[in-house]
Protein backbone atom coordinates (compact mmCIF):
# COMPACT_ATOMS: atom_id res chain seq x y z
CA UNK A 1 0.00 0.00 0.00
CA UNK A 2 1.30 3.45 -0.75
CA UNK A 3 2.24 5.82 2.01
CA UNK A 4 0.79 9.34 2.12
CA UNK A 5 3.65 11.77 2.66
CA UNK A 6 4.78 15.31 1.88
CA UNK A 7 8.30 15.73 0.56
CA UNK A 8 10.38 18.01 -1.62
CA UNK A 9 11.65 16.72 -4.96
CA UNK A 10 15.13 16.33 -3.51
CA UNK A 11 13.88 14.32 -0.55
CA UNK A 12 11.75 12.21 -2.89
CA UNK A 13 14.87 11.34 -4.91
CA UNK A 14 16.89 10.60 -1.77
CA UNK A 15 14.05 8.40 -0.52
CA UNK A 16 13.94 6.44 -3.78
CA UNK A 17 17.73 6.01 -3.57
CA UNK A 18 17.47 4.81 0.04
CA UNK A 19 14.84 2.25 -0.92
CA UNK A 20 17.00 1.01 -3.80
CA UNK A 21 20.18 1.06 -1.68
CA UNK A 22 22.74 1.34 -4.53
CA UNK A 23 26.24 -0.03 -4.03
CA UNK A 24 28.03 3.30 -4.57
CA UNK A 25 27.05 6.95 -4.21
CA UNK A 26 29.87 9.35 -5.15
CA UNK A 27 28.96 12.92 -4.23
CA UNK A 28 30.04 16.50 -4.76
CA UNK A 29 27.58 19.21 -3.69
CA UNK A 30 26.07 21.95 -5.86
CA UNK A 31 22.87 24.01 -5.47
CA UNK A 32 20.03 23.04 -5.85
CA UNK A 33 20.88 19.31 -5.84
CA UNK A 34 22.96 19.39 -2.63
CA UNK A 35 20.15 18.14 -0.38
CA UNK A 36 20.10 14.80 -2.19
CA UNK A 37 23.54 13.67 -0.92
CA UNK A 38 22.80 15.52 2.34
CA UNK A 39 19.74 13.36 3.05
CA UNK A 40 21.60 10.31 1.83
CA UNK A 41 24.55 10.94 4.15
CA UNK A 42 22.06 10.83 7.03
CA UNK A 43 20.72 7.45 5.84
CA UNK A 44 24.30 6.17 5.71
CA UNK A 45 25.03 7.55 9.20
CA UNK A 46 21.83 6.00 10.56
CA UNK A 47 22.72 2.62 9.07
CA UNK A 48 19.58 2.54 6.91
CA UNK A 49 21.65 1.77 3.78
CA UNK A 50 24.97 0.03 3.24
CA UNK A 51 26.02 2.09 0.23
CA UNK A 52 29.69 2.99 -0.19
CA UNK A 53 29.30 6.78 0.15
CA UNK A 54 32.32 8.51 -1.41
CA UNK A 55 32.96 12.22 -0.99
CA UNK A 56 35.13 13.40 -3.86
CA UNK A 57 36.70 16.70 -4.91
CA UNK A 58 34.65 17.59 -8.00
CA UNK A 59 31.79 16.52 -10.25
CA UNK A 60 34.28 15.22 -12.80
CA UNK A 61 35.46 12.90 -10.04
CA UNK A 62 32.01 11.98 -8.72
CA UNK A 63 30.92 10.69 -12.10
CA UNK A 64 34.33 9.09 -12.68
CA UNK A 65 33.98 7.20 -9.39
CA UNK A 66 30.52 6.02 -10.48
CA UNK A 67 31.95 4.98 -13.81
CA UNK A 68 34.66 2.94 -12.08
CA UNK A 69 32.13 1.29 -9.81
CA UNK A 70 29.79 0.44 -12.69
CA UNK A 71 32.71 -0.94 -14.69
CA UNK A 72 33.48 -3.19 -11.73
CA UNK A 73 29.92 -4.50 -11.95
CA UNK A 74 27.91 -2.67 -9.29
CA UNK A 75 25.13 -0.07 -9.13
CA UNK A 76 26.35 3.53 -8.81
CA UNK A 77 24.50 6.83 -8.50
CA UNK A 78 25.18 10.52 -8.06
CA UNK A 79 23.43 13.89 -8.26
CA UNK A 80 24.32 17.32 -9.59
CA UNK A 81 23.15 20.60 -11.16
CA UNK A 82 24.23 23.31 -13.57
CA UNK A 83 27.99 23.84 -13.75
CA UNK A 84 28.44 20.52 -11.96
CA UNK A 85 26.80 18.74 -14.87
CA UNK A 86 28.92 20.74 -17.31
CA UNK A 87 32.03 19.71 -15.43
CA UNK A 88 30.95 16.08 -15.86
CA UNK A 89 30.65 16.55 -19.61
CA UNK A 90 33.70 14.54 -20.64
CA UNK A 91 32.83 11.67 -18.31
CA UNK A 92 29.16 11.60 -19.39
CA UNK A 93 30.28 10.58 -22.85
CA UNK A 94 32.66 7.97 -21.44
CA UNK A 95 29.90 6.44 -19.28
CA UNK A 96 27.48 6.29 -22.21
CA UNK A 97 29.94 4.91 -24.77
CA UNK A 98 31.27 2.39 -22.22
CA UNK A 99 27.62 1.38 -21.77
CA UNK A 100 27.71 1.86 -17.99
CA UNK A 101 24.19 2.41 -16.59
CA UNK A 102 24.93 5.07 -13.94
CA UNK A 103 21.81 6.85 -12.70
CA UNK A 104 22.38 10.59 -12.32
CA UNK A 105 19.83 12.86 -10.63
CA UNK A 106 19.90 16.40 -12.03
CA UNK A 107 18.16 19.31 -10.31
CA UNK A 108 18.12 21.41 -13.47
CA UNK A 109 19.53 24.90 -13.09
CA UNK A 110 20.67 27.67 -15.40
CA UNK A 111 24.24 27.91 -16.59
CA UNK A 112 26.42 31.00 -16.23
CA UNK A 113 26.10 33.76 -17.15
CA UNK A 114 25.14 35.86 -15.47
CA UNK A 115 25.64 33.54 -12.51
CA UNK A 116 22.23 32.22 -11.48
CA UNK A 117 21.08 29.44 -9.16
CA UNK A 118 17.52 29.09 -10.46
CA UNK A 119 15.77 26.78 -12.84
CA UNK A 120 15.96 26.27 -16.55
CA UNK A 121 17.20 23.41 -18.75
CA UNK A 122 20.48 24.98 -19.93
CA UNK A 123 22.44 22.31 -18.06
CA UNK A 124 20.60 19.15 -19.12
CA UNK A 125 19.95 20.34 -22.70
CA UNK A 126 23.65 21.00 -23.14
CA UNK A 127 24.14 17.27 -22.50
CA UNK A 128 21.38 16.03 -24.78
CA UNK A 129 23.92 14.50 -27.17
CA UNK A 130 25.97 12.80 -24.43
CA UNK A 131 24.26 9.42 -24.87
CA UNK A 132 22.41 9.58 -21.53
CA UNK A 133 18.73 8.73 -21.42
CA UNK A 134 16.88 11.81 -20.07
CA UNK A 135 13.60 11.61 -18.18
CA UNK A 136 11.86 14.78 -16.94
CA UNK A 137 9.16 15.33 -14.31
CA UNK A 138 6.35 17.77 -13.60
CA UNK A 139 6.41 17.40 -9.80
CA UNK A 140 7.84 15.47 -6.84
CA UNK A 141 5.61 12.44 -7.47
CA UNK A 142 6.83 12.06 -11.02
CA UNK A 143 10.47 12.51 -9.96
CA UNK A 144 10.04 9.71 -7.43
CA UNK A 145 8.22 7.44 -9.86
CA UNK A 146 10.77 8.11 -12.62
CA UNK A 147 13.58 7.26 -10.23
CA UNK A 148 11.97 3.93 -9.33
CA UNK A 149 11.94 3.07 -13.04
CA UNK A 150 15.43 4.41 -13.83
CA UNK A 151 17.68 1.48 -12.94
CA UNK A 152 15.54 -1.08 -14.74
CA UNK A 153 15.61 0.96 -17.95
CA UNK A 154 19.31 1.81 -17.77
CA UNK A 155 20.47 -1.69 -16.82
CA UNK A 156 18.31 -3.61 -19.29
CA UNK A 157 20.60 -5.83 -21.44
CA UNK A 158 19.19 -4.28 -24.64
CA UNK A 159 19.94 -0.76 -23.35
CA UNK A 160 22.88 -0.50 -20.93
CA UNK A 161 22.98 3.26 -21.03
CA UNK A 162 23.38 5.82 -18.25
CA UNK A 163 20.30 7.79 -17.35
CA UNK A 164 19.50 11.26 -16.03
CA UNK A 165 16.49 11.79 -13.79
CA UNK A 166 15.75 15.49 -14.27
CA UNK A 167 13.74 17.65 -11.87
CA UNK A 168 13.22 21.41 -11.96
CA UNK A 169 15.70 23.15 -9.66
CA UNK A 170 13.98 24.81 -6.67
CA UNK A 171 10.51 24.66 -8.30
CA UNK A 172 10.45 20.89 -7.78
CA UNK A 173 13.65 20.20 -5.84
CA UNK A 174 12.73 22.54 -2.96
CA UNK A 175 8.92 22.54 -3.10
CA UNK A 176 7.19 20.37 -0.52
CA UNK A 177 4.05 18.73 -1.87
CA UNK A 178 1.95 15.66 -1.16
CA UNK A 179 3.37 12.44 -2.52
CA UNK A 180 2.46 8.74 -2.53
CA UNK A 181 5.51 6.71 -1.54
CA UNK A 182 5.71 2.96 -1.96
CA UNK A 183 6.81 0.47 0.70
CA UNK A 184 10.56 -0.24 0.83
CA UNK A 185 10.09 -3.92 0.11
CA UNK A 186 7.77 -3.30 -2.84
CA UNK A 187 10.32 -0.88 -4.33
CA UNK A 188 13.20 -3.33 -3.85
CA UNK A 189 11.14 -6.04 -5.50
CA UNK A 190 10.17 -3.81 -8.42
CA UNK A 191 13.69 -2.51 -9.07
CA UNK A 192 15.41 -5.86 -8.53
CA UNK A 193 19.10 -6.57 -8.12
CA UNK A 194 21.80 -5.74 -10.63
CA UNK A 195 23.70 -8.67 -12.11
CA UNK A 196 25.46 -7.52 -15.28
CA UNK A 197 26.42 -10.24 -17.69
CA UNK A 198 30.00 -9.04 -18.03
CA UNK A 199 32.14 -6.56 -16.13
CA UNK A 200 35.75 -5.53 -15.63
CA UNK A 201 36.39 -7.68 -12.55
CA UNK A 202 34.54 -10.83 -13.60
CA UNK A 203 37.09 -13.62 -13.07
CA UNK A 204 35.66 -16.04 -15.63
CA UNK A 205 35.35 -13.47 -18.38
CA UNK A 206 37.13 -10.19 -17.60
CA UNK A 207 36.05 -7.28 -19.77
CA UNK A 208 38.09 -4.39 -21.16
CA UNK A 209 36.35 -1.06 -20.54
CA UNK A 210 37.19 2.14 -22.43
CA UNK A 211 39.73 0.91 -24.99
CA UNK A 212 40.98 2.99 -27.90
CA UNK A 213 38.75 2.71 -30.98
CA UNK A 214 40.56 3.16 -34.24
CA UNK A 215 38.63 4.32 -37.31
CA UNK A 216 38.06 0.70 -38.25
CA UNK A 217 36.03 0.12 -35.08
CA UNK A 218 34.82 3.51 -33.80
CA UNK A 219 31.83 3.81 -36.09
CA UNK A 220 30.52 0.32 -35.27
CA UNK A 221 30.66 1.16 -31.57
CA UNK A 222 28.73 4.40 -32.16
CA UNK A 223 26.09 2.69 -34.29
CA UNK A 224 25.66 0.02 -31.59
CA UNK A 225 25.25 2.81 -29.03
CA UNK A 226 22.65 4.49 -31.26
CA UNK A 227 20.80 1.19 -31.48
CA UNK A 228 20.80 0.93 -27.68
CA UNK A 229 19.12 4.34 -27.52
CA UNK A 230 16.48 3.14 -29.98
CA UNK A 231 16.01 -0.04 -27.90
CA UNK A 232 15.48 2.14 -24.83
CA UNK A 233 12.14 3.26 -26.26
CA UNK A 234 10.69 -0.24 -26.02
CA UNK A 235 12.17 -0.84 -22.57
CA UNK A 236 10.88 2.50 -21.22
CA UNK A 237 7.33 1.49 -22.18
CA UNK A 238 7.73 -2.03 -20.76
CA UNK A 239 8.99 -0.73 -17.43
CA UNK A 240 6.21 1.89 -17.36
CA UNK A 241 3.62 -0.83 -17.98
CA UNK A 242 4.98 -2.93 -15.12
CA UNK A 243 5.14 0.17 -12.93
CA UNK A 244 1.47 0.86 -13.60
CA UNK A 245 0.56 -2.73 -12.88
CA UNK A 246 2.54 -2.68 -9.63
CA UNK A 247 1.89 0.82 -8.29
CA UNK A 248 -1.05 2.08 -10.33
CA UNK A 249 0.43 5.26 -11.80
CA UNK A 250 0.68 5.51 -15.55
CA UNK A 251 3.63 6.81 -17.59
CA UNK A 252 4.72 6.97 -21.21
CA UNK A 253 7.08 9.03 -23.41
CA UNK A 254 4.88 12.06 -22.89
CA UNK A 255 1.56 13.02 -21.41
CA UNK A 256 -1.05 14.13 -23.97
CA UNK A 257 -3.37 16.42 -22.00
CA UNK A 258 -6.77 17.06 -23.61
CA UNK A 259 -5.29 16.43 -27.05
CA UNK A 260 -8.08 14.23 -28.52
CA UNK A 261 -9.76 17.05 -30.45
CA UNK A 262 -7.23 19.82 -29.81
CA UNK A 263 -6.83 22.51 -32.49
CA UNK A 264 -4.11 24.44 -30.67
CA UNK A 265 -1.45 22.93 -28.44
CA UNK A 266 1.72 23.52 -26.48
CA UNK A 267 4.69 21.16 -26.32
CA UNK A 268 6.32 21.79 -22.96
CA UNK A 269 8.36 20.11 -20.20
CA UNK A 270 8.55 19.93 -16.42
CA UNK A 271 6.72 21.96 -13.79
CA UNK A 272 5.62 24.58 -16.34
CA UNK A 273 3.44 21.90 -17.91
CA UNK A 274 1.39 21.76 -14.71
CA UNK A 275 0.91 25.52 -14.76
CA UNK A 276 -0.08 25.39 -18.44
CA UNK A 277 -2.62 22.62 -17.70
CA UNK A 278 -4.51 25.12 -15.53
CA UNK A 279 -4.66 27.41 -18.59
CA UNK A 280 -5.90 24.51 -20.76
CA UNK A 281 -8.66 23.76 -18.22
CA UNK A 282 -9.72 27.41 -18.24
CA UNK A 283 -9.81 27.51 -22.06
CA UNK A 284 -11.68 24.21 -22.31
CA UNK A 285 -14.33 25.64 -19.95
CA UNK A 286 -14.73 28.48 -22.48
CA UNK A 287 -15.07 26.00 -25.33
CA UNK A 288 -11.60 26.56 -26.79
CA UNK A 289 -10.08 23.33 -28.13
CA UNK A 290 -6.73 23.69 -26.41
CA UNK A 291 -4.38 20.85 -25.48
CA UNK A 292 -0.89 20.23 -24.18
CA UNK A 293 1.87 17.69 -24.58
CA UNK A 294 4.28 17.29 -21.70
CA UNK A 295 7.50 15.63 -22.81
CA UNK A 296 8.68 13.14 -20.18
CA UNK A 297 11.35 11.30 -22.16
CA UNK A 298 13.60 13.67 -24.11
CA UNK A 299 16.31 11.05 -24.84
CA UNK A 300 15.43 8.87 -26.65
CA UNK A 301 13.18 11.45 -28.35
CA UNK A 302 9.73 9.99 -29.13
CA UNK A 303 9.53 11.65 -32.55
CA UNK A 304 7.10 9.30 -34.30
CA UNK A 305 4.72 9.10 -31.37
CA UNK A 306 4.77 12.88 -30.92
CA UNK A 307 4.12 13.51 -34.61
CA UNK A 308 1.14 11.13 -34.47
CA UNK A 309 -0.45 13.18 -31.68
CA UNK A 310 0.31 16.52 -33.38
CA UNK A 311 -1.19 15.40 -36.69
CA UNK A 312 -4.17 17.54 -37.55
CA UNK A 313 -3.53 20.14 -34.83
CA UNK A 314 -3.70 23.61 -36.43
CA UNK A 315 -1.11 25.53 -34.42
CA UNK A 316 1.58 24.41 -31.97
CA UNK A 317 3.83 26.41 -29.65
CA UNK A 318 6.98 24.59 -28.59
CA UNK A 319 8.13 25.95 -25.22
CA UNK A 320 11.90 25.87 -24.78
CA UNK A 321 13.26 26.47 -21.29
CA UNK A 322 16.82 26.81 -22.54
CA UNK A 323 18.34 29.12 -25.11
CA UNK A 324 20.36 27.07 -27.55
CA UNK A 325 21.78 30.15 -29.32
CA UNK A 326 21.08 28.58 -32.68
CA UNK A 327 19.37 31.81 -33.81
CA UNK A 328 16.50 29.66 -35.11
CA UNK A 329 14.96 28.09 -31.99
CA UNK A 330 15.71 25.95 -28.95
CA UNK A 331 16.44 22.21 -28.72
CA UNK A 332 12.86 21.06 -28.01
CA UNK A 333 11.67 23.00 -31.07
CA UNK A 334 14.32 21.46 -33.32
CA UNK A 335 13.30 17.95 -32.21
CA UNK A 336 9.55 18.59 -32.46
CA UNK A 337 9.76 20.26 -35.86
CA UNK A 338 12.11 17.52 -37.07
CA UNK A 339 9.69 14.83 -35.89
CA UNK A 340 6.94 16.34 -38.09
CA UNK A 341 9.07 16.96 -41.17
CA UNK A 342 7.51 14.38 -43.51
CA UNK A 343 3.99 14.58 -42.15
CA UNK A 344 1.42 15.85 -44.69
CA UNK A 345 -0.94 17.56 -42.16
CA UNK A 346 1.71 19.06 -39.97
CA UNK A 347 0.67 21.99 -37.78
CA UNK A 348 1.99 25.51 -38.05
CA UNK A 349 4.64 25.71 -35.39
CA UNK A 350 6.45 28.42 -33.43
CA UNK A 351 9.15 28.27 -30.80
CA UNK A 352 8.95 30.31 -27.60
CA UNK A 353 11.96 30.52 -25.29
CA UNK A 354 10.77 31.25 -21.74
CA UNK A 355 11.53 30.89 -18.04
CA UNK A 356 15.30 31.31 -18.24
CA UNK A 357 17.17 31.54 -14.93
CA UNK A 358 14.00 31.07 -12.89
CA UNK A 359 11.87 33.71 -14.67
CA UNK A 360 8.41 32.75 -13.45
CA UNK A 361 5.89 31.16 -15.82
CA UNK A 362 2.29 31.86 -14.80
CA UNK A 363 -1.17 30.69 -15.88
CA UNK A 364 -1.64 34.12 -17.50
CA UNK A 365 1.58 33.67 -19.47
CA UNK A 366 0.33 30.28 -20.70
CA UNK A 367 -3.01 31.88 -21.67
CA UNK A 368 -1.14 34.49 -23.73
CA UNK A 369 0.61 31.68 -25.63
CA UNK A 370 -2.76 30.10 -26.44
CA UNK A 371 -4.03 33.53 -27.56
CA UNK A 372 -1.19 33.68 -30.03
CA UNK A 373 -1.97 30.14 -31.20
CA UNK A 374 -5.65 31.04 -31.73
CA UNK A 375 -4.51 33.82 -34.01
CA UNK A 376 -2.12 31.55 -35.93
CA UNK A 377 -4.86 28.95 -36.37
CA UNK A 378 -7.35 31.58 -37.55
CA UNK A 379 -5.06 33.37 -40.01
CA UNK A 380 -2.98 30.42 -41.18
CA UNK A 381 0.09 32.60 -40.67
CA UNK A 382 2.71 31.35 -38.18
CA UNK A 383 4.36 34.79 -37.94
CA UNK A 384 7.73 35.03 -36.28
CA UNK A 385 9.16 31.52 -35.88
CA UNK A 386 11.35 32.01 -32.85
CA UNK A 387 10.66 34.47 -30.03
CA UNK A 388 11.25 34.96 -26.30
CA UNK A 389 8.63 35.69 -23.66
CA UNK A 390 8.61 37.08 -20.14
CA UNK A 391 11.63 39.35 -20.53
CA UNK A 392 11.46 43.09 -19.80
CA UNK A 393 11.63 45.38 -22.82
CA UNK A 394 13.46 48.65 -22.51
CA UNK B 1 -12.86 24.89 2.74
CA UNK B 2 -14.21 24.92 -0.81
CA UNK B 3 -11.36 26.71 -2.54
CA UNK B 4 -7.60 26.95 -2.52
CA UNK B 5 -5.94 29.22 0.04
CA UNK B 6 -2.75 30.96 -1.09
CA UNK B 7 -0.34 32.48 1.42
CA UNK B 8 2.82 34.52 0.95
CA UNK B 9 5.46 34.83 3.65
CA UNK B 10 7.93 37.73 3.90
CA UNK B 11 11.02 37.49 6.04
CA UNK B 12 14.76 37.98 5.96
CA UNK B 13 17.25 35.26 5.13
CA UNK B 14 17.96 33.28 8.30
CA UNK B 15 14.75 34.24 10.17
CA UNK B 16 12.84 31.16 9.17
CA UNK B 17 10.09 32.37 6.81
CA UNK B 18 10.78 29.29 4.68
CA UNK B 19 10.60 27.08 7.78
CA UNK B 20 7.35 28.73 8.86
CA UNK B 21 5.85 28.01 5.44
CA UNK B 22 6.98 24.39 5.77
CA UNK B 23 5.41 24.12 9.24
CA UNK B 24 2.14 25.45 7.88
CA UNK B 25 2.29 22.87 5.07
CA UNK B 26 2.89 20.17 7.69
CA UNK B 27 -0.11 21.30 9.72
CA UNK B 28 -2.38 21.36 6.67
CA UNK B 29 -1.00 18.04 5.45
CA UNK B 30 -1.79 16.43 8.82
CA UNK B 31 -5.32 17.80 8.51
CA UNK B 32 -5.69 15.88 5.24
CA UNK B 33 -5.08 18.71 2.77
CA UNK B 34 -3.02 18.94 -0.39
CA UNK B 35 -0.18 21.36 0.21
CA UNK B 36 2.59 23.24 -1.49
CA UNK B 37 5.39 25.02 0.37
CA UNK B 38 8.15 26.60 -1.65
CA UNK B 39 10.74 29.33 -1.22
CA UNK B 40 11.77 31.99 -3.69
CA UNK B 41 15.49 32.54 -3.53
CA UNK B 42 17.28 35.69 -4.47
CA UNK B 43 20.90 36.17 -3.47
CA UNK B 44 21.68 33.69 -0.69
CA UNK B 45 22.74 35.90 2.18
CA UNK B 46 21.68 36.38 5.75
CA UNK B 47 19.34 39.35 6.24
CA UNK B 48 18.24 39.78 2.61
CA UNK B 49 14.47 39.87 2.06
CA UNK B 50 13.12 36.44 1.12
CA UNK B 51 9.71 35.16 0.17
CA UNK B 52 8.08 31.78 0.73
CA UNK B 53 4.70 30.51 -0.37
CA UNK B 54 1.91 28.09 0.54
CA UNK B 55 -0.98 26.67 -1.40
CA UNK B 56 -3.51 24.64 0.59
CA UNK B 57 -6.42 22.89 -1.09
CA UNK B 58 -8.63 19.80 -1.14
CA UNK B 59 -7.22 18.64 -4.51
CA UNK B 60 -3.68 18.48 -5.85
CA UNK B 61 -2.70 21.83 -7.35
CA UNK B 62 -0.79 21.57 -10.63
CA UNK B 63 0.18 25.26 -10.81
CA UNK B 64 3.85 25.83 -10.00
CA UNK B 65 4.23 29.57 -10.40
CA UNK B 66 4.79 32.04 -7.59
CA UNK B 67 1.75 33.58 -5.91
CA UNK B 68 0.83 37.10 -7.04
CA UNK B 69 -2.66 37.46 -5.55
CA UNK B 70 -2.45 35.80 -2.14
CA UNK B 71 -5.36 35.38 0.25
CA UNK B 72 -3.05 36.04 3.21
CA UNK B 73 0.35 37.61 3.75
CA UNK B 74 2.52 36.85 6.79
CA UNK B 75 5.33 39.27 7.69
CA UNK B 76 7.93 37.73 9.98
CA UNK B 77 10.03 40.93 10.21
CA UNK B 78 8.19 44.23 10.54
CA UNK B 79 11.25 46.22 9.38
CA UNK B 80 10.53 44.89 5.89
CA UNK B 81 7.41 47.04 5.66
CA UNK B 82 9.43 50.12 4.75
CA UNK B 83 11.25 48.52 1.84
CA UNK B 84 8.89 45.80 0.56
CA UNK B 85 5.31 46.27 -0.65
CA UNK B 86 4.14 43.23 1.30
CA UNK B 87 0.47 43.79 0.39
CA UNK B 88 1.10 43.75 -3.37
CA UNK B 89 -1.77 41.80 -4.94
CA UNK B 90 -3.18 40.82 -1.53
CA UNK B 91 -6.93 40.19 -1.76
CA UNK B 92 -9.02 42.76 0.11
CA UNK B 93 -11.11 40.02 1.72
CA UNK B 94 -7.89 38.44 2.98
CA UNK B 95 -5.52 39.71 5.66
CA UNK B 96 -1.95 40.67 6.43
CA UNK B 97 -0.47 39.25 9.64
CA UNK B 98 2.52 41.13 11.04
CA UNK B 99 4.89 39.98 13.74
CA UNK B 100 4.80 43.03 16.03
CA UNK B 101 3.87 44.27 19.50
CA UNK B 102 2.05 47.26 17.99
CA UNK B 103 -1.66 47.61 17.25
CA UNK B 104 -2.74 46.78 13.69
CA UNK B 105 -4.01 50.31 12.95
CA UNK B 106 -0.52 51.72 13.51
CA UNK B 107 0.53 49.98 10.28
CA UNK B 108 -2.20 51.25 7.95
CA UNK B 109 0.00 53.99 6.52
CA UNK B 110 2.96 51.70 5.86
CA UNK B 111 0.75 49.24 4.00
CA UNK B 112 0.38 51.49 0.95
CA UNK B 113 -3.38 51.75 0.89
CA UNK B 114 -4.30 48.13 1.70
CA UNK B 115 -7.96 48.24 2.73
CA UNK B 116 -8.39 44.68 4.05
CA UNK B 117 -7.85 43.20 7.49
CA UNK B 118 -4.59 43.95 9.30
CA UNK B 119 -3.51 41.70 12.18
CA UNK B 120 -0.55 41.77 14.52
CA UNK B 121 0.92 39.11 16.75
CA UNK B 122 3.60 39.74 19.38
CA UNK B 123 5.57 36.60 18.56
CA UNK B 124 8.58 37.79 20.57
CA UNK B 125 6.65 38.22 23.81
CA UNK B 126 4.77 34.94 23.43
CA UNK B 127 7.93 33.02 22.55
CA UNK B 128 10.01 34.53 25.40
CA UNK B 129 7.17 33.92 27.88
CA UNK B 130 6.78 30.24 27.00
CA UNK B 131 10.11 29.10 25.62
CA UNK B 132 12.57 31.52 27.23
CA UNK B 133 14.03 32.39 23.84
CA UNK B 134 12.90 34.09 20.63
CA UNK B 135 11.50 31.58 18.11
CA UNK B 136 9.07 33.63 16.01
CA UNK B 137 7.90 30.73 13.82
CA UNK B 138 5.71 28.93 16.32
CA UNK B 139 3.51 31.94 17.24
CA UNK B 140 3.47 33.14 13.61
CA UNK B 141 2.29 29.73 12.44
CA UNK B 142 -0.53 29.71 14.99
CA UNK B 143 -1.54 33.28 14.11
CA UNK B 144 -1.75 32.43 10.41
CA UNK B 145 -3.84 29.34 11.14
CA UNK B 146 -6.14 31.38 13.42
CA UNK B 147 -6.64 34.21 10.90
CA UNK B 148 -6.88 32.12 7.73
CA UNK B 149 -8.84 29.22 9.28
CA UNK B 150 -7.04 27.02 6.74
CA UNK B 151 -7.06 24.25 9.35
CA UNK B 152 -9.58 23.64 12.15
CA UNK B 153 -8.23 25.00 15.45
CA UNK B 154 -8.73 21.89 17.60
CA UNK B 155 -7.43 19.55 14.93
CA UNK B 156 -4.42 21.83 14.43
CA UNK B 157 -3.55 21.82 18.14
CA UNK B 158 -4.01 18.07 18.39
CA UNK B 159 -1.86 17.36 15.30
CA UNK B 160 0.85 19.74 16.46
CA UNK B 161 0.96 18.07 19.87
CA UNK B 162 1.52 14.71 18.16
CA UNK B 163 4.18 16.24 15.96
CA UNK B 164 6.00 17.91 18.92
CA UNK B 165 5.88 14.72 21.00
CA UNK B 166 7.55 12.91 18.10
CA UNK B 167 10.03 15.67 17.28
CA UNK B 168 11.00 16.35 20.90
CA UNK B 169 10.89 12.72 22.06
CA UNK B 170 14.25 13.25 23.80
CA UNK B 171 13.27 16.54 25.48
CA UNK B 172 9.56 16.26 26.34
CA UNK B 173 9.84 19.25 28.69
CA UNK B 174 9.70 21.66 25.72
CA UNK B 175 6.46 20.22 24.31
CA UNK B 176 4.18 22.03 26.73
CA UNK B 177 5.90 25.40 26.09
CA UNK B 178 5.47 25.05 22.34
CA UNK B 179 1.83 24.09 22.70
CA UNK B 180 1.21 27.07 24.98
CA UNK B 181 2.89 29.25 22.35
CA UNK B 182 0.43 28.01 19.75
CA UNK B 183 -2.66 28.38 21.93
CA UNK B 184 -1.76 31.81 23.25
CA UNK B 185 -0.83 33.09 19.79
CA UNK B 186 -4.20 31.95 18.45
CA UNK B 187 -5.93 33.81 21.28
CA UNK B 188 -3.77 36.92 21.30
CA UNK B 189 -3.63 37.78 17.60
CA UNK B 190 -4.99 41.32 17.22
CA UNK B 191 -7.13 42.78 14.45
Amino acid sequence: MSIRERLSGNEAIATAMRQINPDVFAMFPITPSTEIPQYYAQYVADGRVDTEFITVESEHSSLSACLGAEAAGVRAVTATSSAGLSFMNEVLYVAASSRLPVVLAVACRALTGPININHDYSDSMAERDSGFIQIYAENNQEVYDNYLQAHRIAEHPDVRLPLMICEDGFITSHAIENIELEEDEAVKKFVGEYHPENYLLKKENPLAVGPYGVSNYYMEARVAQAQAMKNAKKVILEVAADFEKTFGRSYSFFEAYKMEDAEIAMVIMGSSAGTAKAAVDQLRAEGVKAGLIKIRVFRPFPGEELAAVLKGVKAVAVMDKSEGFSACGGPLFAETAGACINMPDRPLMVDIVFGLGGRDFTVDAALSVYDRLKNIAATGEAGELYTHMGQRER
Amino acid sequence: MDKMIEIRWHGRGGQGAKTASQLLADAAFMAGKFVQSFPEYGPERSGAPITAYNRISDERCCVHSNIYEPDYVAVVDETLLESVDVCAGLKENGAVIINSAKDPEEYRELLRGYKGRVCTIDAREISLRNLGAYFPNTPMLAAVVAVSACVDREQFLQDMEGSYRHKFAKKPQVVEGNLKCLREAMDEVKG
